[in-house]
C-alpha cells in the first residue's frame, strides 16, 4: 500500500468532503444497516451476555492494572515455546525489527494477515523502502491494496466500496499484482471472492514469510490467537517457515480460561456470528507442524502513554470488533478516511489522540468527532466508556495539562483555536459564581430578545453553521419564580419555610 | 537501556496510581456468566450442533459405525475425489469401503508441500471437541487429524465427529478439555468472508466444502 495518513486534514475538512460522496454514503449506509440487525441478533441469543461483557471488562483492566507482569510472563512462556520474543517501544522500531527479520530469511516477499497493528505503524510502506513485498490477504485489504487505497473500517477496511467497484478494481489490477481476474468478472460476491482465492493461492503456496498480528496473547501458556474468517489468516500462520507476529502489549490476556470470555464476546460482536469460520492458535513452535521459526514483536507506539491517563486508559481494553463504527451516526456519515488513522469511528476517535497525542490539528479534532449519543458505549463488548473518555479528551484539547509522551510526564498547552471557547467557559464561570451579574445579564438578554442575530458574529460563527441559537425567554427562570412565589421560594428548596 | 526494559519501565511509571502491593489476582473478575445456554438433554445437544453447523453451510450426515465406511465412500465418489489425504491416526476402517483404484490415498508426511496438498481432492478427520452452541469442531493436530495444513489446502474437509462423546454444550467447556499448548484450528463451516458489503458469503481460501458427519457410537 502507497497511501499514507500523514498531512490529512483535520476531521471537520474530511467530513465535510466525504459526506458530500454520495456514493460512499450509501455504501456505508447499506453495510452499517446490514451488521447492526445481525449482531443485536447474535448478542441476544446469549442470555448472560451482560455479564460476559462485564468479565471481558474486568480481565482486560487486571490485565492492565498489571501489565509489567503479564508481559514478563507472556515473555517467558513464548520463549520456552520455541518463540523469539522481541520489544519495540516505537512505529519506526517496530518496523526496522521485521525488515531485519525478514531480510535475515533471504526472500523478497511475504504474505500478510490483515492487521491494525502492521496498519497502525505503516509496515507495507517500510518493507517496501527495503525492496520486500507485502501482499495483504484478507479480502477487503487485498482490494485496498489493489486499490491504492487506504482502509476506512476496522474490520472490512474496503467498507466504502460496492461490488461493482470492487469488480473493477479486481479487473484492473490484479495482473499488476499477480495472476488477473477470470475473464468476464461478474460483481456477484462468491465470484468475487472466487477471483480472490485464485489470485493468492499461489502466493500462499510459495510464501516463506508470514506476518499477522493477534487478537490475543495468553500470558501463562504464550499462546497466539488468531479470529478469522477466510482462512488466509491460516495459510499465513501455517504454511510458511518463518512466522512474525507484530502485537500491541495491550493484547495479553492472564490465563486460557479468559478466552472463554473473549472467544464469546469478538465473533457476536464483530460480524455477528455464533463463531467465526476459522480460529488459529498456535504456542511457539510445532515440530513438524507450521513455522519453524516464530517472532513476536511487542509494540508500544503510545500504549504506554495511553496506559498512562486514569480515564483514558479503559480504550487499552478494545478488542477491535468494530461494533462501535457500526452503530455511530457520525462513521455512517463521515466515513473511515476522515478519521485519518488506521482506527476510525468513535473507538479511533478516543484512541488515536492517545495513541498520537493531540498535538496536530487532526488529532485534537478527534475528540468531537461525535455527537455524545452513547449507542459506541452501548455496543461495546467490554463496555469502553467512549463518550466519557470523548469529554475527558475534549477538556485536555482545550486546557492541556499533565500527559505522558513517550513515556515522560509533561504538561501540554492548550491546543491553538479554542481560545474563544475557554474565554467564554472562563466568563461563564464568574457568571454563575456572582448571581447579581447573572440576573442582570439575563435580565438584558430577555428585554433585547428581538434583536438577537440567529447567527453568531465572529468566532462564534462556526459554531452556528451546524446550530442554531437558542431563543432567550422574556423572563428568566429566577424572575419567574420570585415573580409567583415571592419571597417563600427564595430558599424554601433548602431550609423550609421563612418565619418570619 | 534496552527496549524491553524501556517499555516495562514505561508500564511500570503509566500505573503510579495502582498501589505497588496489589496483586494481580486482586483486581476482581466477576465469572458469573454461564458454562452453558440452556437446559439440554445429551440428544438435543448433538441435534443443536447439527442444526448450527447446518447454519453456517457445513454439510451434516448422521451414522454409526457400521454406516461410516459406506457413507465415506459415498461422499468421495459424490466429489469425484481422485485423492484424499489422511492423517496417520484416522482408524483404516473408516475408508475401508473407499475403492483405492479410483482415490488414492496419500499419507500426511513432511515431505508433503503445500503445491502437493493443492491437487489433493479432499481430506478426512477426526476432531479433538465440538461445540454445539456455536457449531464449531476444533482440531487439535492429534493422530486423527494431523498437520493443520492438510485440513487447509484442499478444497473438500470430511471430519468426523463421535457423538456425544466429542459434543460439548459451549466454548467454556471446549476449552476446559483442550490443550493450549497444541496448535488449535476452531473450525465453524465452510471459509467464509463479511468482506463484500458485510454480507457472508462462503467459499475463500480455505476448504469451499464441510463435510461433518455424526457418528454415533
Amino acid at each position: 500500500m502507497t497511501g499514507t495518513y500523514l498531512g490529512m486534514p483535520a476531521f471537520p475538512v474530511a467530513a465535510a468532503t466525504s459526506t458530500r460522496n454520495t456514493q460512499l454514503r450509501a455504501n456505508l449506509r447499506h453495510a452499517t444497516h446490514t451488521i447492526r440487525a445481525k449482531r443485536a441478533k447474535a448478542v441476544a441469543e446469549l442470555a448472560d451476555w451482560g455479564e460476559l461483557r462485564a468479565a471481558g471488562a474486568a480481565i482486560k483492566d487486571r490485565t492492565l492494572r498489571h501489565l509489567d507482569h503479564y508481559l514478563e510472563q507472556l515473555e517467558s512462556a513464548v520463549t520456552a515455546a520455541g518463540g523469539q520474543v522481541h520489544w519495540a517501544a516505537d512505529a519506526d522500531e517496530a518496523n526496522r525489527i521485521v525488515t531485519e527479520l525478514v531480510r535475515a530469511t533471504g526472500e523478497r516477499e511475504v504474505v500478510k494477515v490483515k492487521s491494525m497493528a502492521t496498519q497502525e505503524i505503516g509496515l507495507n510502506d517500510a518493507l517496501a523502502e527495503a525492496g520486500i513485498r507485502a501482499y495483504e490477504t484478507d479480502l477487503a485489504e487485498l482490494i485496498v491494496q489493489l486499490g491504492d487505497d487506504l482502509p476506512s473500517h476496522i474490520l472490512v477496511p474496503a467498507i466504502h466500496r460496492n461490488r461493482t467497484e470492487i469488480r473493477d478494481i479486481f479487473t484492473d489490477q490484479m495482473a499488476r499484482w499477480g495472476r488477473p481476474a477470470p475473464e468476464g468478472l461478474t460483481d456477484a460476491p462468491a465470484d468475487l471472492a472466487e477471483a480472490a482465492r485464485l489470485h493468492l493461492r499461489e502466493k500462499f503456496l510459495n510464501a516463506k514469510v508470514g506476518i499477522s498480528g493477534a487478537n490475543f496473547m495468553v500470558a501463562e501458556t504464550g499462546t497466539l490467537v488468531v479470529v478469522e474468517s477466510e482462512g488466509n489468516g491460516r495459510m499465513c500462520l501455517t504454511l510458511p517457515e518463518t512466522l512474525i507476529s507484530v502485537v500491541g502489549i495491550e493484547k495479553v490476556v492472564p490465563t486460557w480460561q479468559d478466552l472463554e470470555v473473549f472467544l464469546q464476546l469478538l465473533p457476536r460482536s464483530s460480524t455477528a456470528e455464533r463463531m467465526n469460520p476459522y480460529t488459529s492458535t498456535w504456542t511457539g513452535t510445532t515440530d513438524g507442524d507450521g513455522p519453524r521459526a516464530f517472532h513476536l514483536v511487542l509494540l508500544d507506539n503510545g500504549r504506554t502513554d495511553t496506559l498512562a491517563d486514569t480515564v483514558g486508559r479503559q480504550a487499552l481494553r478494545c478488542i477491535r470488533c468494530s461494533a462501535c463504527l457500526n452503530v455511530c451516526p457520525v462513521y455512517e456519515r463521515a466515513g473511515g478516511h476522515a478519521y485519518g488513522s488506521a482506527y476510525p469511528g468513535p473507538i479511533g476517535a478516543i484512541l488515536t489522540p492517545q495513541l498520537r497525542g493531540t498535538q496536530s490539528e487532526l488529532d485534537a479534532s478527534l475528540p468531537y468527532a461525535s455527537s455524545l449519543c452513547g449507542a459506541c458505549y452501548e455496543v461495546c463488548p467490554v463496555a469502553i466508556d467512549i463518550p466519557e473518555i470523548l469529554v475527558h479528551l475534549r477538556e485536555r484539547v482545550v486546557e492541556g495539562g499533565p500527559v505522558s509522551v513517550r513515556g515522560t510526564r509533561t504538561v501540554i498547552k492548550p491546543a491553538k483555536g479554542h481560545a474563544a471557547e475557554r474565554a467564554a467557559m472562563r466568563a461563564a464561570r464568574w457568571a454563575f459564581d456572582h448571581p447579581g451579574v447573572l440576573r442582570a445579564g439575563q435580565r438584558l438578554a430577555a428585554r433585547t430578545r428581538r434583536f438577537h442575530p440567529s447567527r453568531l458574529p465572529g468566532p462564534g460563527r462556526a459554531w452556528t453553521d451546524t446550530r442554531e441559537l437558542p431563543e432567550v425567554p422574556a423572563e428568566s427562570f429566577r424572575d419567574w419564580w420570585r415573580r409567583t412565589r415571592g419571597d417563600e421560594g427564595e430558599t424554601s428548596g433548602t431550609k423550609g419555610r421563612k418565619t418570619t | 537501556m534496552s527496549s524491553r526494559d524501556l517499555v516495562l519501565a514505561r508500564v511500570r511509571r503509566a500505573l503510579a496510581d495502582v498501589p505497588r502491593t496489589e496483586r494481580p489476582s486482586e483486581a476482581p473478575v466477576d465469572r458469573g456468566y454461564l458454562r452453558a445456554h440452556g437446559d439440554r438433554t445429551t440428544a438435543q445437544t448433538v441435534d443443536l450442533l447439527a442444526e448450527n453447523l447446518a447454519d453456517y453451510r457445513a454439510i451434516v450426515h448422521r451414522t454409526d459405525p457400521k454406516g461410516l465406511p459406506g457413507l465415506m465412500a459415498r461422499l468421495l465418489d459424490g466429489r469425484g475425489a481422485t485423492s484424499v489425504v489422511l492423517p496417520p491416526g484416522l482408524p483404516a476402517e473408516w475408508l475401508s469401503a473407499v475403492d483405492a483404484q479410483r482415490v488414492e490415498r496419500i499419507a500426511d508426511t513432511e515431505e508433503l508441500t503445500p503445491h502437493d496438498l493443492d491437487a489433493v481432492s479432499s481430506v478426512v478427520t477426526g476432531c479433538a471437541v465440538a461445540v454445539a452452541e456455536t457449531g464449531t469442531v476444533v482440531l487439535d493436530a492429534g493422530p486423527d487429524q494431523g498437520r493443520r495444513r492438510i485440513t487447509l489446502v484442499p478444497d473438500h474437509h470430511i471430519c468426523v465427529i463421535r457423538v456425544p462423546e466429542q459434543v460439548v454444550d459451549s466454548v467454556p467447556q471446549a476449552l476446559e478439555r483442550l490443550a493450549p499448548g497444541r496448535p488449535l484450528t476452531w473450525i465453524s463451516g465452510p471459509s467464509a468472508t463479511s468482506d463484500i458489503e458485510l454480507d457472508r458469503v462462503e467459499g475463500v481460501h480455505g476448504p469451499r466444502t464441510l463435510e461433518v458427519v455424526l457418528v454415533e457410537s
